[in-house]
């Protein structure tokens, strides 16, 4: 056994395991942890496979914003979490058929055709081969820098997208907080801010209107 | 022995069907809903860098990326929309979601 395939067998192993901890676990900050551990797996069989910058970013894109995004929702939001599980056992033979049915079918290809690439590998070349001496990295930047240009432009602004409807949608103004207005302060001139009052010698001052000059 | 495409194309297999069995099991809670989403977006990136590899074609990658970015996005409306739904309605329970009769 080749250390690739020892490595390979670890990382697939982990990788389904945690997997199906991430459905099973009674606690979803649990479920959150199994997946953050099951993305570290794929991005393992993801630097066998020679592909070290989706590893890279598999691991900053995933675990460190969308699965910490997870962790951050599973405990702000005050949830009962063991209500949600009932029916767990209930649901479960309907997932196990629907999965099954997925499963075989996936097996039948693997029986009917198996995974020979000998007609797929005449599909090929719809990019030129990858030269020798080429990081991943900078052959992946090649293309998607020239040929794919406008495809990476639309992925930025579906990111751009995103983000202006999470802060659209959880944004929320309170009544009753006291807030700066620039408007107001600007607006300002000494004839509104200040009052100037005669005072006669020996006599008091009586404020003329309350809060004029607030 | 050898790792062939097919070990590969094994494991996207399981974890695809992990994903929707985990839908069906968990049919009440939407946070491991999306998480079973994304653990089958996760199994389609495997079989996209998989046949990237194996036929030395990296437009698989480009790809594998693009799907990364659109489930990054996904997650992050789908969960702002949680927590705007539990604010509204102090409950995330799926069977709760009928306002619209749908």
């Amino acid at each position: 056994m080749t250390l690739i395939a020892f490595f390979f067998y670890v990382f697939a192993v982990l990788c389904i395991a945690s997997a199906a901890m991430v459905i099973i676990a009674r606690n979803p900050v649990h479920a959150v942890l199994f997946l953050i551990l099951a993305f570290f797996n794929a991005a393992g069989l993801f630097v066998l496979l020679g592909a070290e910058f989706l590893a890279m970013l598999l691991v900053i894109v995933y675990v460190g914003a969308v699965a910490v995004l997870f962790l951050f929702v599973v405990m702000m939001l005050d949830v009962d979490f063991a209500e949600l599980k009932a029916g767990f056992i209930k649901n479960a033979p309907v997932g196990a058929v629907v999965g099954g049915i997925v499963l075989v079918e996936l097996a039948l290809l693997f029986i009917v055709h198996g995974f020979d690439l000998g007609t797929a590998g005449k599909l090929q070349a719809a990019t030129p081969p990858i030269e020798s001496g080429i990081a991943n990295t900078e052959a992946l930047g090649r293309l998607i820098y020239t040929k794919y240009v406008y495809f990476f432009q639309a992925s930025g602004l579906i990111l751009l997208v995103a983000m202006i409807g999470a802060i659209v949608l959880t944004l929320r103004h309170k009544e009753g907080v006291k807030r700066q207005s620039i408007a107001a302060q600007v607006a300002r001139n000494p004839a509104t801010a200040v009052e100037v009052v005669k005072v006669p010698s020996g006599s008091a001052i009586v404020p003329s209107s309350q809060g004029q000059n607030s | 022995m050898d790792i062939g495409i097919g070990h590969y194309l094994t494991v996207a297999a399981c974890l695809f069907t992990l994903g929707i069995f985990g839908i069906f099991l968990n049919r009440k809670n939407v946070i491991v809903i999306l998480m079973s989403v994304e653990l089958m977006l996760l199994a389609v990136n495997v079989n996209l860098v998989a046949f990237s590899h194996f036929l030395g074609d990296l437009v698989g990658q480009v790809f594998a990326l693009f799907v990364l970015t659109v489930a990054a996005a996904e997650s992050a409306i789908g969960l702002a929309i949680i927590v705007v739904y539990f604010r509204n309605r102090g409950s995330i329970a799926v069977e709760d979601i009928n306002m619209m009769k749908g």
